[in-house]
């Protein structure tokens, strides 16, 4: 799940960097940024719960 | 003598200001020593100094030598007919730098202690938990990779700098006193060492409570809260001059938003504190300043102080609540805050640039570096370059800085031992304790 969430995190600064350089004017790359920092949010959201503290050791 | 961009003035004034930048350093060293426990405070004094001493040194070894500054040889990647400058080809240990108030000795000046200031904000979600050799390691690593990196990208002309000229996003990434390069970098760290260290032991029980761990003294974090204020002062002033092409003259602007942005936050949380406690919590209160304090760091050279208060008052309240959320919600167990602070803070004040900057010629010297790395076309889409530089911090710094980490956890292991964390850090690693004098006698507490 950590791997899974890592990637999640690069594949969406992937998309970010792409739009700069595929797409050729601003609106259009504002919907690649934003959609590359909706899969930012989805890998932190992954990441988040792979570091929760297992119940077993708490205490 | 001043270099090409830096009259004469504007050397002499940016030099004054980073001799106040170290009180940034021992500010955040008290907070994150009061913020910890009696037993680990002078470990965590002694810690600041060696990650302040270990980042300081790798900097000038390598580090510089990474990320140059603007006008420095780089190595630029070719993307489709533009030019990405990617990392600084500098000589290692400062060499071919001429210490003579340029614009390249001043910024290797500045960031030596930028890049210790960075380093000892993860010291702070490490407390009670992480050897001190351990987290020399880790500084070393930043000093060395982290940092260099992407300063770079933003205070060295790199690719960040230059979305203003190669694709029409208003100036650039813009950041004046290192809400990216210092805060929001030195919170991702904080916050994989957290994860790699995990909790204190008794923080979270399986019942699900989460005990509160309250720091030990309220006035060591309170003195740090004013020596913060002060090193700020420098910290955006000298990175405005410097990197922004500020006037001298600009630095008044700077001052009040910055103090304003301080007192905004400290405020809010003190409001926001008392309307849910009951009373204001000094601890939430002192995040909060330092909350305000990171997010002016941004955009304090380019917005009025009415908008510096709204990012200020934001920013205590974003702080606030990120503390709780962070401790309770999401169980991470950050002792200073620094995670909330630095990094939930210092992103709000990036956004904070796109929303409110304006980009006044009688403020920014358009003939500056910040003018020929960015380009100063016009300010419509600045707010996409900042979210750029957001992605880029979550995208590519978080998964770096963990990495980094996590390879030196696996290397030399960055957790004391269970006996280590019992008896506290300063009897386990040092020898001597914080307040020898302070002796609990079992019996005093026997009915007699």
């Amino acid at each position: 799940m950590k791997i899974l969430s890592f990637l999640l995190l690069l594949a969406g600064w992937f998309l970010v960097l792409s739009s700069l350089v595929l797409l050729s004017t601003p609106p259009s790359r504002a919907s690649f940024i934003f959609a590359g920092i909706g899969v930012e949010i989805l890998g932190l959201i992954f990441l988040f719960r792979s570091h929760a503290i297992p119940r077993d050791e708490k205490g | 003598m001043p270099a090409p961009g830096l009259t004469e003035i504007a050397m002499i004034a940016c030099l004054l200001c980073i001799f106040l930048v170290p009180l940034a350093g021992a500010g955040l060293a008290l907070i994150n020593t009061g913020l910890g426990r009696s037993h680990s405070a002078a470990h965590m004094m002694m810690s600041s100094i060696s990650v302040l001493s270990v980042a300081g040194l790798v900097f000038f070894f390598c580090g510089f030598a990474w990320e140059g500054f603007i006008g420095s040889p780089a190595h630029v990647l070719n993307v489709s007919g533009k030019g990405w400058s990617m990392i600084a080809a500098q000589p290692l240990f400062f060499r071919r730098l001429a210490f003579d108030g340029s614009a390249g000795s001043l910024s290797a000046l500045l960031q030596i202690f930028c890049v210790g200031l960075a380093a000892i904000i993860a010291l702070g979600s490490g407390a009670d938990r992480w050897r001190l050799r351990a987290s020399c390691l880790s500084a070393a690593a930043l000093a060395g990779w982290t940092y260099p990196l992407f300063a770079h990208w933003v205070w060295g002309g790199g690719w960040l700098a230059q979305l203003g000229s190669n694709y029409g996003l208003g100036h650039g990434f813009i950041d004046v006193g290192g809400a990216s390069t210092i805060q929001v970098l030195g919170g991702l760290t904080a916050l994989s060492v957290t994860w790699i260290l995990g909790p204190r032991r008794g923080k979270y029980s399986a019942d699900g409570m989460a005990p509160a761990i309250p720091g030990h003294n309220a006035v060591l974090v309170m003195l740090g809260c004013l020596l913060s204020l002060v090193g700020w002062l420098g910290l955006n002033s000298a990175g405005a001059i410097l990197f922004m092409g500020v006037q001298p003259a600009g630095t008044v602007l700077i001052a009040v938003n910055t103090i304003l942005g301080a007192a905004a936050a400290a405020l809010t949380a003190a409001l926001i504190t008392k309307i849910r406690f009951g009373k204001p919590d000094a601890s939430l209160c002192a995040n909060g300043w330092v909350g305000g304090l990171v997010a002016s760091s941004a955009s304090c050279a380019f917005v009025i102080p009415a908008e510096a208060v709204v990012i200020g008052s934001i920013a205590g309240a974003v702080v606030t609540f990120a503390v709780e959320w962070f401790e309770l919600g999401l169980e991470v167990d950050d002792p200073a805050g620094a995670i909330s602070v630095h990094a939930v803070g210092g992103i709000w004040g990036l956004l904070a640039v796109g929303l409110f900057a304006r980009f006044h010629s009688s403020v920014l010297n358009i003939s500056g570096p910040a003018a020929t790395a960015g380009g100063l076309a016009s300010d419509s889409w600045q707010w996409l370059a900042q979210l750029v530089g957001v992605a880029t911090l979550l995208g590519f710094v978080l998964p770096f800085t963990y990495g980094i980490n996590w390879l030196l956890n696996r290397i030399y292991p960055y957790r004391v031992s269970v006996e280590g964390e019992r008896q506290g850090l300063d009897l386990h690693e040092l020898g001597a304790g914080a307040y020898p004098e302070f002796v609990t006698h079992t019996e005093d507490f026997l009915p007699r």
